[in-house]
């Protein structure tokens, strides 16, 4: 057991609130009220940063052995997250970088695939990968995907519509990047017949039909984006084109992939939280006060209390979050583990954010300070990646041991 | 580097107490409760598992495995998951081991330990509590006064566990100097009278007790090092442990029953309204573990840990209640009832707020 960071972890930490500090916070408040709007600047000194190191913005760790040194790479990920949401959450989500995209071409994509849309990915200007899953009829219900894909001789051709798709103005419009779509071969087979395609920025019949106005993340893009019998290559499917209907591993082998991101969404709420907490212990801190944790309990003042519940609820989403990726890290399976940080996360992180500006009062109601744009911020954590009740549901089955037949 | 998990040797210490505490212990839970007896036999076989004596170094008469305050936490965590009063009765001899242990001159330790190492339990107390809504131990009242050669104890406390049999008892007691003090009491001595057993809401396998010292006299040796606040840390962290244990067996219990229990067609568990209460719990359980392990880990490299404590207590404080009122509501009518222990754990739950020094890692 051991709570410490290690040399990596803290050099990590280190660079990443650097780069919060002195690159997302001064910009935090202008591209919050500049919904759509593109933080040039910013992205191209990201991009160069990530040029140099490829490692540092690599979003899900491999879980595998490097010798003799335990991985660390989840774990990294997810600090790094952190130091970056406690910057600036939206802006977080718009470093280019291949994304959610990226992460499934890795998982699931051939070694061609990954050449293809991985390896020469960092040159040039600055590209963003994107992932689109949810359509207008539904979020959670992920088998219900009826955006299309009939296969036309060497091409498939998609239609349909998908929406709430991170970063998919950037990836289609502003780079030349691409969006992983999930589209159905066969509506009426259910599951199996849905498969992910990677579709390139510049597709005849792809367009970003409009961009969403958020309650927060507002430097993130979120696009809803059209399909009017879009061409794309035979081999720009993931995985195998066959419609398996025995066994589902298919389709658990696209959910594991959450086990990956649900702990770096955690993480992402828990680096708003933070900068909540510090905001409002800066606050009170010049105000001359400093909580007392050892204080009697008829003694202590409901700020001394409503900051203790905060640090406690903080770090127990935190430690939660640690634990999904020490075992990913170990290669261990935590898809449990990694519902119940997300779970814990998205509502700690919403009601700490909302004890905040509590706190403050008016000056924390005031868009004077930034504490308002993280509740506002915060929010997102307990919907994307899976709902907070979805992965109550996760962890459910899991301790019960029920199928989703069983408990749904 | 961080590492969430317990390691080999924590992992068998826990496989073993906590089938000791599911086969032995959780049986013996409900007589105790309702007689506030605990038979000796039970006791004798968790003293064999050498728990206590284990963490003793050798040259004091014990195995010199080495004790820390995680794997303190883990047997406290394990051992109250079968029953919280016959826990804090079987671990009893902590709370005495563990103050001379960390604060005790060799002279103290070298008269102490061997008692607690021999082939039978010997139980030890420690007296903290005192009986007053605004108790904390901060607010002390107990005083401990130097006259002449030794110390004179005056005050009153409450929630002493085993005072009648106990041959020491630990006398937490503020001096002049406004520090709070571990005085060691033998038993007997004049001036440290005991009363009647207590009846309290929980933990009532537990004998618990009020004692009064009034010009309680005892020499300048029978006070273990200085201050004593990180001692009442080490207590709560151990406490803490148990508040995890007994919301773990409150979430175990509410899962064998809802996957049994019927109700429109279906299990209650295929129910959403259970099946996440049920999530809930397991993942407060975890979040409780994990901010307590922490603050133990912090304690054994050393660390005054007062941030980490303070947050662990709270949160398994609130977190044992929540999760045990949850345990009841799965259970509905049924919970109420005392057939079924979780009131129980609910009850016993509900002291985790106001307990202190009542274990030790």
């Amino acid at each position: 057991m051991d709570f410490s960071f290690s040399e990596a972890a803290k050099k990590r930490k280190e660079t990443m609130r650097f780069v919060a500090e002195h690159l997302m916070r001064p910009i935090s408040r202008q591209y919050d009220e500049a919904e759509h709007e593109n933080p040039m600047e910013f992205f191209n000194t990201m991009w160069e940063a990530s040029r140099g190191n490829r490692e540092a913005t690599k979003l899900t760790g491999d879980g595998k052995k490097n010798g003799d040194a335990p991985s660390e790479n989840t774990l990294l990920a997810c600090i790094q997250i952190e130091e970056l949401a406690w910057g600036d959450a939206g802006l977080y989500l718009s470093i280019p970088n291949p994304g959610l995209g990226g992460a499934a071409i890795n998982a699931a994509g051939t070694p061609e695939q990954r050449e293809r849309f991985l390896k020469h990915f960092y040159d040039g200007k600055p590209r963003w990968g994107a992932m689109a899953i949810t359509e207008p009829h539904f979020g959670s219900d992920s088998k219900q995907v009826a955006v299309t894909a009939r296969r036309d001789g060497d091409e498939w051709v998609l239609n349909g519509t998908k929406i709430f798709c991170t970063s998919g103005q950037r990836a289609l419009e502003l780079s030349d990047g691409f969006v992983v779509v999930w589209a159905t071969l066969d509506k009426t087979k259910g599951r199996p017949a849905i498969k992910s395609f990677v579709v390139a920025a510049g597709t005849p019949g792809v367009k970003v039909a409009k961009l969403e106005h958020k309650m927060g993340i507002r430097a993130s893009d979120t696009a809803e984006i059209t399909f009017e019998d879009a061409r794309i290559p035979a081999d720009s499917i993931l995985g195998s084109p066959e419609i398996v209907t025995k066994g589902t591993e298919g389709f658990k082998g696209v959910m594991a992939t959450f086990d990956a991101t649900r702990p770096i969404v955690a993480a992402s709420g828990i680096g708003v939280a933070q900068a909540a907490l510090d905001v409002v212990k800066q606050t009170l801190k010049e105000s001359g006060i400093e909580i007392r944790y050892e204080a009697p309990a008829h003694e202590m003042t409901v700020l001394e209390r409503s900051v203790m519940w905060m640090e406690s609820q903080l770090q127990a989403a935190r430690l939660l979050t640690y634990r999904a990726c020490n075992m990913m890290d170990r290669g261990e399976r935590n898809s449990r583990e990694a519902s119940m940080c997300k779970a814990k996360a998205g509502l700690a992180v919403t009601r700490i954010t909302q004890k905040a500006v509590e706190l403050l009062g008016p000056l924390g109601y005031s868009r004077k300070i930034l504490l308002e744009k993280w509740m506002r911020d915060a929010k997102i954590t307990d919907i994307y990646e899976g709902t907070q009740q979805i992965n109550q549901m996760i962890v459910a089955r899991s301790i019960l041991g029920y199928s989703s037949g069983e408990l749904n | 580097m961080i590492d969430l998990k317990l390691d080999e040797e924590q992992q068998l210490i826990r496989e073993t107490v906590r089938t000791f505490a599911m086969e032995k212990i959780r049986p013996a839970a409900h007589d105790a409760d309702e007689s506030g007896v605990i038979p000796d036999s039970l006791v004798a076989q968790a003293w064999e598992l050498g728990l206590v004596q284990g963490s003793v170094p050798e040259e004091y008469g014990g195995y010199g495995q080495g004790s820390s305050a995680v794997t303190g936490t883990v047997i406290a965590e394990a051992m109250a998951e079968g029953d919280l009063g016959i826990a804090m009765h079987v671990l009893s001899p902590r709370l005495v081991i563990d103050p001379v242990l960390v604060l005790g001159s060799d002279a103290q330790k070298k008269a102490v330990l061997p008692r607690y190492c021999g082939e039978k339990f010997v139980p030890g107390s420690a007296a903290v509590c005192e009986l007053r809504w605004d108790f904390s131990p901060a607010k002390m009242q107990t005083a401990a006064r130097r006259d002449g050669a030794g110390w004179v104890l005056e005050g009153k406390k409450c929630l002493v566990p085993l005072a009648e049999e106990a041959p020491f008892i630990v006398v937490y007691a503020r001096d002049e100097k406004d520090q709070i003090g571990a005085f060691l009491v033998p038993a007997g001595t004049p001036g440290m009278q005991i009363g009647e057993r207590e009846k309290n809401l929980g933990l009532r396998a537990l004998a618990t007790y009020e004692i009064t010292l009034a010009d309680c006299r005892i020499p300048a040796d029978a006070r273990l090092g200085g201050d004593a606040t990180p001692l009442l840390r080490r207590a709560r962290v151990a406490q803490s442990a148990m508040a995890v244990g007994v919301a773990k067996a409150s979430l175990d219990y509410a899962i064998n029953y809802a996957k049994d229990r019927d109700a429109f067609g279906v299990k209650i568990a295929q129910k959403q309204a259970i099946a996440f209460m049920l999530a809930d719990m397991a993942i407060e359980i975890d979040a409780m573990r994990l901010l307590n392990w922490e603050a133990a880990w912090n304690l054994d490299q050393g660390n005054d840990s007062v941030r980490e404590v303070a947050l662990a207590r709270q949160y398994a404080a609130d977190g044992v209640m929540q999760v045990t009122d949850h345990g009841i509501q799965v259970l509905g009518g049924h919970g109420f009832i005392r057939d079924h222990p979780v009131e129980m754990f609910a009850r016993n739950g509900r002291g985790f707020v106001t307990f202190e020094g009542l274990a030790s890692v």
